[in-house]
This record gives structure tokens, C-alpha cells and sequence, in this order.
């Protein structure tokens, strides 16, 4: 977009970045925003759902759709509260910070190839690095709202927060490593093809981690059945027990928000990330070269891919939050020392020495081995111009796999 | 107070000695169950002493029956225990009957037990979906509570009121069942049987719930005895009592002929009459988890009770009698009665002068008891475990305040 601006608008090069910046800005907001809201009602309606009632029904039409359109109305008008005794800045401080972390790390997550705010080729540090920043918000809420309850909530989120970060940290290298890169968008590339490229499926050190990851991402994110920090039948409500309308919504907003991101990158690390389980449109010919429209078509679809994966991802946690009780302090503190992290380190180790045993596989065609690909999309941001590569259709060896085309840098 | 708490030997010492902190859980708090206060003495997560305040829902119901005739205090039973009113509206017609030595129809006294154990089985449900809820589960809540308005349904049929029934009164019921009931019951029934399944797989048996309660709040039978705790809370202890077999004739009299077995941990095992899951290894007998057992295995036999009394009532051809004069005089003298309610033995005292109005009204609460051993339950757990505990107790606080 900046080129467009550059190039044919004729804007100077300051002015076209801080416009591009600006446009990827609101839409990344507004998209996420606007999926926070739309999460917020499916969780309504699934819940209902799950317990055998309706949910919203009226607001906006027959399904309740406008329902949390009207909450947001709702916490607007309502009086901003705040204790006598609250810390007044850290305390108004709290929710912004939880949110900034939340919506930050959707800088760097990327909806498909280069549908990303800022490609950065420490991706994935960066995003769990930035999400790891909304326990500040949550602490401070905590400590500023002069009430024991929250205190006792903030608490405990620092301590399941800390700690979770180890194992999901240990989860995220194994990807790293199988792709050589920590740039989200090389990653994601480097599961293109079949669903057997998927590094879910890589080996079977990757499939276990996978749901090591999703334990620990559900804890990061606070969700049940690790919702210790705002357990309401502990806590009353534990750190937000002190908010009302517009900064209780924006503790909402960063919640939901982080779901979605963890589930995204859930699906760049594990799920194939943007692409499908069948390539489709390398199959139908569509490849990076064809052209500028198609590219983008095939762009579009992958994000939706994505979006997909993701959602499926929040569904599970909705899911699960419905279903569980939750555990206890202890017990959530002895599931990630005792269990969590341990399997991560060995899970690590054992995909570790695969990629030495196998370098190319187990059967190749099922996996690609990285080094085939890695040169030409290492290349920085944006990756290659799409003329400089073309798609060779490789035989693979195991049979069946014939159909399978590996992008190929030509010298 | 630094050098009181320093000598208290309550207080479980760790290697960081850090403040103290006074938390007070309630009595605006979701998880107490109505309007109960717990003052917390709470080190970091771990709670030292937890000290229970009553009274917020005083409203001098006993005084009220000294102003009141025997049959016109039966609508304030219905507030004492609201989840099983039912049951209430019982124990006092029963003692009041007690004294009177009236005998009520044979077809009334079947009514009477299975409207009586239709009620348990709404008291337990509640009891058992607000503890998933107390554990941080919000469906079972819901599922629980799906049925229970199928009972109410049944009961509005019956009476007319959801909750506060005035039913079941001295000298038998307010009326008879409409034409049809009986149906609809046994239609319940059968619908419900497979959905208590549902409740073992979402809390009896999950992971996390048994994680939850087991080995947590275990109360040794002698302390629960000491406390004068009753009903599921005594029988979670593995002390074999339940009024309905072991109490007063006039009771008793009531369950006679009717199968049933005492939901107590016997020789190591539940009663095996029906395909209960089994009991979890980590389980101590005492602990949440069996109080728990016992009201889902209550629930059961409750069951079986219901359908052996439309059996018996439909039997009966004689009429139901009615109920005695909403002035009738009570004979001088003094009268006690406890009965198997839900929560626990539920008592009635009342002394007569002869005439119409008793002259001492008492009720002697079974949460009350439940509730006071709390504090030996809750010492050095985690915050998170009071509702656990406290939960488990399934106690009501219009019971316990009256």
C-alpha cells in the first residue's frame, strides 16, 4: 500500500508510511474489536446453547445478534466507579494496559501471506512476549483497586501467568525449531501442501505438544478451567471486582482478544496456519505466480482459513469453560510444574532428536524437510517478489502424493 | 493481638511468615448461599481460621408462631428451609400432630411421603447444581435446575405455589391431587432416571470435581456427631442415621412398608441397589466428595420412594380426610419432633397451654449444626476450598436465621 501511495499517488515517503501504518492500524483494531464483540454473543448463544437454553434472542433480530452491541451501549452509560481508597491513576491505568498488550500482538500475527501489520522475523517472541504484558494490567488492577478480593485475584494471576509462560514458551520453540525461523509467516509457509505438512501431524513429539500448548494458552489467557484470577464464586470477581462500564469492557475486550490470539497462533504453529488441509489452489493451478488478482483471491481464502482455525480454536474454549469445574490454586500450579512443563522439555527433546533421525520425515512427501524451503523465504519482510519463483511439481516418494507441489527457489 | 496470634496454636506456621489478612466472604458474596458472612484469617492463599456470622435473614419466625395458630405458622415453615418447604410444612404438622395424637388418612399419609420425598429430590438437586456452581461450573447448575422446575410444575399443579407450598398441614393436605398428576409424575420420573447419569459424568465422577472435593473439609463421624450435624452432611461421615428409619414412631410410622436402604458408606461400600458410579481411590470417607455422593444416591431413593407411594396412594381407595380447624385447640403439654428433611433432622418443639395458639414455638435447624462445624473444617485450607466446604454442607440460610 505504501508503494501504491509512493509510486502512483506521488505522496512523500513519510506521509505514505504513517498513512499505510494508520490504515493497518484501524483495520487490525477494528477487526479485532469487532471480533471480540461477535465472540462475546457466540459465547452467549454457545453457552446457552450448552445448557440447554436460548440465550439473547431479541436484540437485533431473531438471533440476538446486536447483544453485545447493546452491553457496549449499556457500559457506556453506566457511571465510572471507582473506590475511595484506589491508587486513581494505576487503577484508570490497569485496563489500558491490558488491552494495549492484547491488540499489540496482532502487529505481528499474520491473516495470511503478507496480511500482516508488520512482518517481523521475531514473530512469535514478539507475540507471546506482548501478550505476556496484559499480567501487568491485570496486577495493577489488582493492587489499585484497594479491595482484598482483587487482590487476592491479582495474585494469583501473576503467579499462573508466570509460570505458564514456560511451558507455552517451551511449545512455541518446537514449531521455531522444525521451521528454522522465528517469522510467523515462514512458519506458517513452511506447512503448505496437505494436511500431513500440518506440524501437528510432523511427528509424534508435535502432536503432544500441541496439547501441551493448548493447556497453557488456555491458562495464560485466564479462561476456565484456570479462570482463577476472576473465580466468582471465590473472588466475587476477583481483579475487576472494582470496574464498572467502560474500563470493566476493556478487561473484556483484552480477554477475548487474547483468545482469539492464542488460538490464531495456535493455528500458524501447529494447523498449517492459512493454508487448508487440501491445497486447493495449488491443484487448480493457482499458485504465487499466476497473477496479481488470483494471488490475492488465494490471499483472501487463506485468511479465512485462518479466521477459521482461530474461531474453531475459541470455540474449544468455550467449550471447555462450560463444561469444567475449576481447579484450585495449587492444583493449577502443580499442572503446570509438574506436568506441563516437563512433558514441554521432553516433548522438546524428542522433537529435537526426530528432526536428527528423520531430517527429512519419516516417509518424505508426508513432511517436507525445512531446508528445501527455508532460503527463499528468509529473504526479510515480504518474502520473494512473486515473478522469482515458480512451482516445481515434485514425485513424492511414498506414492499417492504425486499431486503435491513444492515451491522451489530457482537459482 | 500480635503476640495473641503468635501464641495461637490455630495458626499453621510456614517458613515465610507474612501478614495476615481479615477477608470478609460475604455477606454479599455469589457463593454463600443467601446472606452468610465468613470473617477469613487468611496467610496469602491459605485460610487459618474462618469464623461464620449468622442472623442476616432473622425474621422472628419462631416468635410469630407464638401468636399464630398451629395451622396459620405453617406458611412461615415454607421460608425456613425455601428449597424444601415441602418437608418443613411436614415436621411441623407432624409434631403438631404429635401432640394432638391425630392420625391421618392411610391415603394421606401416602400422599404425604410422596410429596415429602418429591421435594427432597428438588432440595438435593438445588443443593447439588449451586455446588458445581461453588466449584466454578455453571451448567450442571442449570441442568439441575431444569428439573427441579419440573417438580415445581408438579407441585403448582398440586397446590398452587413454586415455592412456598403450605401443602402438607396439620391433619393432613390441603387437598388432593388433580386428576392426571400421578401421570405426569411417573412421566417425570421416568425422563429423569437417565439424566442423573448426566450428573454423575459432569460432577461425580469428572476429574476436576473429584480433584476438587476429595480428601477436602473430611470430618471424622465422631466430629460430625460432636456438632450435631444431620442428615447427608452426618451420613457423608459414614454414620448410619436417617429419621425416616431410626426416628420417632409417629415418623416412622409414615415409611412403613416402603423399601428403602439408608444412603450410608456400610462395610466399606454404598448401597448397591442401584448402578452408582464408583467411588473415587483418592476419597476419604468425611470428605466433600462423599457428602456429596450421599445426596446424588438420596436423590435415587427418593425415587424409588416416589414410585412406591404412587403406587400405594393410587391403591388407596378411602377418602383423604381433612385437614383440622384452622382454630382447632391444642391439647396442653409439650411436644418434639424431628424429621429426615433434605438438609438434615429438622425439629419441632412446641408447648401448649390448651389453647389454640402454642404457647412456645421452636425449631431446632440441621443447617445450623452443618454450619457450625465450619470452622473446624475450613482451618488451613485454601480459600478456594471454603466454598468447596461450605458448599458441601448444602445449607440454607432462611433455616438457619428462621
Amino acid at each position: 500500500m505504501a508503494d501504491f501511495l509512493i509510486n502512483t499517488v506521488g505522496l512523500p515517503e513519510w506521509l505514505a508510511w504513517t498513512i499505510t501504518a494508520f490504515v493497518a492500524a484501524a483495520l487490525i483494531l477494528n477487526v479485532i474489536a469487532g471480533g471480540a464483540l461477535v465472540f462475546i454473543w457466540a459465547e452467549r448463544k454457545i453457552a446457552a446453547r450448552i445448557q440447554d437454553r436460548l440465550g439473547p434472542t431479541r436484540t437485533g433480530g431473531r438471533f440476538g445478534w446486536l447483544q453485545s452491541l447493546a452491553d457496549g451501549i449499556k457500559l457506556l452509560a453506566k457511571e465510572d466507579l471507582m473506590p475511595e481508597g484506589a491508587d486513581g491513576m494505576l487503577f484508570r491505568l490497569a485496563p489500558y494496559i491490558s488491552f494495549c498488550a492484547s491488540f499489540c500482538a496482532f502487529i505481528a500475527l499474520p491473516f495470511a501471506f503478507d496480511f500482516v501489520g508488520q512482518r517481523l522475523n521475531v514473530g512469535v517472541f514478539f507475540v507471546v512476549a506482548v501478550l505476556g504484558l496484559e499480567v501487568f494490567g491485570v496486577i495493577l488492577a489488582g493492587y489499585a483497586s484497594a479491595s482484598k478480593w482483587s487482590l487476592f485475584g491479582a495474585m494469583r494471576e501473576a503467579a499462573q501467568v508466570v509460570s505458564y509462560e514456560v511451558p507455552l514458551g517451551m511449545c512455541v520453540v518446537v514449531p521455531v525449531m522444525l521451521a528454522g525461523s522465528m517469522d510467523l509467516v515462514t512458519i506458517a509457509e513452511k506447512q503448505a501442501g496437505w494436511i500431513t505438512n500440518w506440524y501437528l501431524f510432523h511427528d509424534p513429539f508435535t502432536f503432544v505438544i500441541f496439547w501441551v500448548y493448548v493447556t497453557c494458552a488456555v491458562a495464560s489467557v485466564n479462561r476456565a478451567p484456570f479462570d482463577l484470577a476472576e473465580a466468582e464464586s471465590e473472588l466475587v470477581a476477583g481483579f475487576h471486582t472494582e470496574y464498572s462500564g467502560l474500563r470493566w469492557s476493556f478487561f473484556f475486550m483484552a480477554e477475548y482478544g487474547s483468545m482469539f490470539l492464542v488460538s490464531a497462533l495456535a493455528a500458524l504453529l501447529f494447523l498449517g496456519g492459512w493454508n487448508g488441509p487440501i491445497p486447493v489452489a495449488t491443484l487448480a493451478g493457482l499458485s504465487e505466480g499466476t497473477g496479481d488478482t488470483a494471488n490475492y483471491f488465494v490471499r483472501l481464502i487463506g485468511c479465512g482459513n485462518l479466521l477459521l482455525k482461530a474461531t474453531l480454536g475459541v470455540l474449544l474454549m468455550m467449550w471447555v469453560r462450560w463444561t469444567l469445574p475449576r481447579l484450585r490454586i495449587d492444583q493449577v500450579m502443580t499442572t503446570c510444574l509438574k506436568y506441563c512443563t516437563p512433558i514441554a522439555a521432553a516433548m522438546f527433546a524428542g522433537a529435537m532428536l526426530w528432526q536428527l533421525a528423520f531430517p527429512g520425515g519419516v516417509v518424505r512427501g508426508l513432511s517436507r524437510p525445512a531446508g528445501e524451503i527455508r532460503e527463499g523465504w528468509l529473504e526479510g519482510p515480504g518474502g520473494l517478489s512473486p515473478g522469482r519463483r515458480e512451482p516445481v511439481p515434485q514425485v513424492g516418494a511414498a506414492g499417492g502424493m504425486e499431486s503435491q507441489e513444492v515451491v522451489q527457489v530457482v537459482p | 493481638m500480635a503476640q495473641l496470634i503468635d501464641d495461637d496454636p490455630r495458626i499453621i506456621e510456614f517458613d515465610v511468615r507474612t501478614d495476615e489478612m481479615l477477608v470478609n466472604m460475604g455477606p454479599q458474596h455469589p457463593s454463600t448461599h443467601g446472606v452468610l458472612r465468613l470473617v477469613l484469617r487468611t496467610d496469602g492463599e491459605i485460610v487459618s481460621e474462618v469464623e461464620p456470622h449468622i442472623g442476616y435473614l432473622h425474621r422472628c419466625a419462631e416468635k410469630i408462631g407464638e401468636n399464630l395458630t398451629a395451622r396459620q405458622w405453617i406458611p412461615y415453615t415454607d421460608r425456613m428451609d425455601y428449597l424444601a418447604a415441602m418437608n418443613m410444612n411436614l415436621g411441623w404438622s407432624l409434631a403438631v400432630e404429635k401432640l394432638m395424637q391425630y392420625q391421618v388418612s392411610e391415603r394421606a399419609r401416602h400422599l404425604r411421603v410422596l410429596i415429602a420425598e418429591m421435594g427432597r429430590i428438588a432440595s438435593h438437586l438445588v443443593g447439588m447444581g449451586a455446588y458445581g456452581l461453588d466449584l466454578g461450573t455453571f451448567s450442571p447448575f442449570l441442568y439441575a435446575f431444569r428439573e427441579r422446575e419440573k417438580i415445581l410444575d408438579l407441585f403448582e399443579e398440586a397446590c398452587g405455589a413454586r415455592l412456598t407450598y403450605s401443602y402438607i398441614t396439620v391433619g393432613g393436605l390441603t387437598a388432593d391431587l388433580p386428576p392426571g398428576w400421578l401421570r405426569k409424575c411417573e412421566e417425570f420420573l421416568d425422563q429423569f432416571e437417565p439424566v442423573i447419569q448426566e450428573y454423575h459424568a459432569l460432577l461425580t465422577t469428572n476429574a476436576i470435581f473429584v480433584k476438587r472435593t476429595a480428601a477436602i473439609g473430611v470430618m471424622s463421624p465422631e466430629l460430625a456427631i460432636e456438632y450435631g450435624c444431620s442428615g447427608p452432611v452426618l451420613r457423608g461421615s459414614g454414620v448410619d442415621q436417617d429419621m425416616r428409619r431410626d426416628g420417632e414412631s409417629i415418623y416412622t410410622a409414615m415409611y412403613d412398608g416402603y423399601a428403602f436402604e439408608v444412603a450410608v458408606m456400610k462395610n466399606g461400600h454404598y448401597p448397591r441397589d442401584h448402578a452408582y458410579p464408583p467411588v473415587p481411590s483418592d476419597t476419604v470417607i468425611g470428605d466433600c466428595w462423599h457428602r456429596f455422593f450421599v445426596r446424588m444416591l438420596e436423590v435415587v431413593q427418593s425415587m424409588d420412594l416416589v414410585r412406591q407411594a404412587i403406587d400405594r396412594y393410587s391403591a388407596c381407595k378411602g377418602p383423604l380426610g381433612e385437614p383440622v380447624k384452622l382454630t382447632e385447640k391444642i391439647p396442653a403439654g409439650d411436644a418434639y419432633l424431628e424429621t429426615e428433611c433434605p438438609k438434615g433432622q429438622m425439629g419441632f418443639y412446641l408447648v401448649s397451654d390448651g389453647s389454640a395458639i402454642p404457647w412456645r414455638v421452636r425449631a431446632r435447624s440441621s443447617s445450623f449444626s452443618n454450619l457450625a462445624v465450619t470452622h473446624e473444617l475450613c482451618r488451613g485450607c485454601l480459600i478456594a476450598d471454603v466454598p468447596a466446604i461450605v458448599g458441601s454442607l448444602d445449607i440454607v440460610m432462611g433455616e438457619i436465621d428462621r
